[in-house]
């Protein structure tokens, strides 16, 4: 599984940040075709951001391109992008299964022979989107995660966007579940206030205990407390490693039945206890726990 | 001849008495007196002061060929250098020579004094602007001697740099000449740089436009110095002088930089009682400021004393108690001076209190860290911060050399690629403060650590650093950036760089066009 705490967008018309988006460790970079560039300049974006991606060293982030929603610019987007391999698309607007098939086909005509299939990843930003949110997620086994726009989905419902983020806990969770059930991961809307630090970390642990398994992220400033909140600590990692000695104390006792602190084990938590220690590997904590 | 950073210095340089390469950095053991200053008098009944600035000059009398001396507290918001070489322009004189601390935009009028003969040397720690442009265009005939900070303060005490009359911008005065920096229109806070100058200088002349009661109080430069007060409209324009706040960099890149400079000095094991630290007032600079503050919070720190130039930032750490004391060369902004005015444990100092290598001790060897820029660095550390990439002067050593050869650790924290430019060189153009004075490099793209600190290497690779091999990082800079033509230079040397004791470091040549 990919990690994705922390997902960055970089502007796509910004040089400057475009050849600097690798140094700050967000798991993945998400070069901005859409919002961050004004319509007189989505060729000049384009044409920077294909060049960023033949030649610009973004380290271990995965690299993801926003595109133009599929009604603007998405087809010129996709022919110049996908060519010059990202490792993945964020599709915005996605409201159905249909829109996710229509990227996937204009994808595949632009993938170059022997290339990685370019992944997919849905921005849910409206009613409709979060309403189709189990269909776009089972839509294509390209789609590896769903991501929530919570600025134009409560416009969308007509209401006030607030920092405690009430008006869009149903589009969370419904969200999570769907994605969730599909097998696939649930990223959370960024804060969009980049000056405060405990807003960003109230709202970032939310999201982790809601399930999400990362946050979009619109300032670098924001990546270590991202990342913070969405790795295992270290209490965690002593847990799961607990959970596994208990079921294979058991496994080997000839025991199907596993207890930790008097709490039965059963599937869902080895499971849980693998990811933490999945994870934890991934990030060099265990060096770091010894 | 080669000095001991294998830059090539000429055996005579015309119009520089004495040349004596950089040996190393505590190579060179000074084998004399201090200059003894000339001996006053007064008579009780004598009056300090002077109606305007042509009776000064004819009262010392002020003749061709001397040199006048002024700091650069009031940075490009300095009224006092232009006014006192008008009078002299007015007066006829000739082929005077101008130490003055720093060199701002505001100095350009400097020009036109030397393209008339009034003014014939330059002697300085730092300069930017139209004069820094000039000089490496040729302006002057003979070399313009670039200093540091402290070496400025060492050459005036060993009688190198020999004053003949200091004129000093005083933000207050008395009519006794007692002056202080925290009063006035014109408030700086620290007049520490005119110390030196007030001490040694035959002649002490005090310029101010707020003339307080006597005695003044407080009292940063004595009575017993100073001989004449001279009352003018307007010493300098506070927009230039101060500016109100001063701000953290909001650039990613640059708070990347810091935060990795941050747990640069904390995998160094100093951020503990006691910690002793400089940094600058710009971009990634006080970044890391904020950086180690709250690793100075969050380990409940108290630190002994910030150093340098002082900014509202480090006012707000010592009221805070994060530091026990500030020691304050030059104040850069309104915080600073309100600090210095009422808190006792924010203590002034001069230039070689603060950073001469030949005394019994200046404050800059009790550092244990020191944050540093660059605009260049070779692969040997040695770094560049007086030209420009292409090649013209853009400013200067300051306090850079000093504050290197003083701390326990010096971080240089620079963008890896600047511009379009890689900041990692074979070469600097220009030599100012030598690599075996320099520790770390830290830039968004990796740590670099001088091959001589095994042990610094041992203790970040353990703290989980990005580590690289200065030539490594050099590489990836290239691989992005490709390798940048060398700067074409003529032959005339515009400047020497003096190392803070006094030997050469390098040259400036002139630049074409």
């Amino acid at each position: 599984m990919d990690l994705r705490r922390s997902m960055l967008f970089i502007p796509g018309n910004n040089p400057g940040m475009l050849q600097n988006g690798g140094v700050f460790g967000a798991d993945s970079v998400i070069l901005d075709l859409e919002d961050a560039v004004a319509p007189m300049e989505k060729d000049a974006a384009r044409f920077l951001v294909a060049h960023a991606l033949r030649t610009v060293d973004y380290g271990s982030s995965e690299t993801v391109i926003r595109i133009n929603p599929l009604d603007t610019f998405a087809a010129a987007d996709i022919k110049a992008i996908v060519p010059c391999c990202p490792d993945a698309i964020l599709v915005p607007k996605v409201e159905s299964a249909a829109d996710i098939h229509q990227v996937i086909a204009m994808i595949a005509a632009a993938e170059k022979p022997g290339q990685t299939p370019v992944k997919i990843i849905a921005l849910l930003e409206t009613p409709c989107g979060i309403v189709e949110a189990y269909n776009i997620a089972k839509a294509d086994p390209r789609v590896v995660a769903l991501a929530l726009g919570a600025e134009d989905y409560t416009a969308g419902l007509g209401a006030m966007r607030t920092k405690e983020g009430t008006e869009i806990f149903t589009a969370r969770t419904v969200l999570i579940n769907a994605a969730a059930a599909a097998g696939i991961q649930s990223i959370d809307t960024p804060y969009t206030d980049a000056n405060d630090e405990e807003g960003l970390l109230a709202d970032t642990e939310l999201a982790k205990r809601l399930g999400f398994k990362g946050k979009l992220s619109i300032n670098p400033r924001q990546i270590d407390v991202i990342h913070n909140v969405f790795s295992p600590s270290l209490s965690d990692i002593d847990w799961a490693e607990q959970v596994i000695q208990a079921i294979r104390k058991a496994e080997s006792e000839g025991s199907g039945v596993a207890s930790l602190n008097g709490k039965m084990v059963d599937l869902p938590i080895v499971n849980r206890a693998e990811t933490i220690l999945h994870l934890a590997q991934l990030l060099g904590l265990m060096e770091e726990k010894k | 001849m080669k000095n001991a950073i294998g830059r090539e210095i000429p055996e005579k340089i015309s119009g520089i008495a004495e040349i004596k390469p950089f040996a190393g950095a505590f190579a060179t053991v000074p084998e004399m007196r201090r200059q003894a200053p000339k001996v006053k008098r007064i008579k009780p009944t004598d009056n300090k002061l002077v109606d305007n600035l042509v009776e000064v000059f004819k009262k010392i009398p002020v003749t061709d060929g001397m040199t006048l001396s002024f700091h650069h507290h009031f940075r490009n918001g300095d009224g006092v250098v232009n006014m006192v070489l008008a009078t002299a322009a007015q007066l006829g004189l000739k082929n005077l020579t101008v130490a003055l601390s720093s060199v701002f935009p505001v100095h350009a009028p400097i020009i036109e004094h030397v393209k008339n003969g009034v003014v014939t040397g330059l002697d300085t720690n730092y300069m930017s602007g139209p004069v820094a442009q000039a000089v490496s265009r040729g302006l002057f005939n003979k070399p313009v001697v670039l200093r540091t900070h402290g070496g400025r303060g060492r050459a005036i005490e060993c009688g190198q740099l020999k004053i003949d009359v200091a004129f000093i911008a005083a933000p207050a005065a008395d009519a006794y000449g007692n002056l202080n920096g925290v009063e006035g229109p014109a408030a700086c806070g620290s007049l520490g740089y005119a110390f030196p100058d007030a001490q040694y200088a035959d002649h002490v002349v005090a310029v101010t436009d707020y003339l307080g009661e006597y005695p003044l109080s407080p009292i940063s430069i004595p009575q017993t110095r100073v001989d004449y007060v001279v009352k003018v409209e307007c010493v300098g324009d506070p927009k230039g002088i101060v500016s109100g706040t001063t701000r953290i960099t909001k650039d990613p890149v640059g708070l990347k930089i810091a935060e990795t400079a941050a747990k640069v000095i904390q995998a160094t094991g100093l951020i503990k009682n006691g910690f002793a630290f400089q940094t600058g007032a710009g971009g990634a600079s006080l970044a890391t400021a904020a950086f180690v503050r709250k690793m100075m919070e969050k380990d409940n720190v108290v630190g002994s004393f910030a150093l340098g130039g002082i900014t509202g930032y480090m006012v707000d750490m010592l009221e805070k108690g994060l530091f026990k004391k500030l020691i304050d060369v030059q104040g850069f902004d309104l915080e600073a001076i309100r600090s210095l005015a009422t808190n006792p444990n924010h203590l002034e100092v001069g230039a070689d209190f603060y950073a001469s290598p030949f005394n019994a001790g200046c404050a800059v060897n009790q550092l244990d860290v020191v944050i540093l820029g660059a605009t260049e660095m070779d692969t040997d550390f040695n770094v560049n911060v007086v030209t420009g990439s292409d090649g013209v002067i853009m400013g200067g050593s300051g306090g850079h050399a000093d504050a290197a050869a003083g701390a326990k650790v010096t971080i240089i924290v620079a963008n890896l690629l600047r511009g379009r430019l890689p900041i990692i060189v074979d070469k600097v153009l220009t030599a100012t403060t030598p690599g075996e004075t320099i520790d770390v490099l830290v830039t968004e793209r990796g740590v670099a650590v001088n091959p001589r600190r095994t042990d610094l290497k041992e203790k970040f690779l353990a703290a989980g650093l990005p580590i690289k091999d200065i030539q490594e990082l050099k590489e990836l800079a290239e691989k992005i950036a490709g390798v940048p033509k060398e700067v074409k230079t003529g032959d005339n040397i515009v400047a020497v760089v003096e190392y803070r004791d006094g030997t050469i470091i390098d040259v400036v040549r002139q630049v074409e066009g």
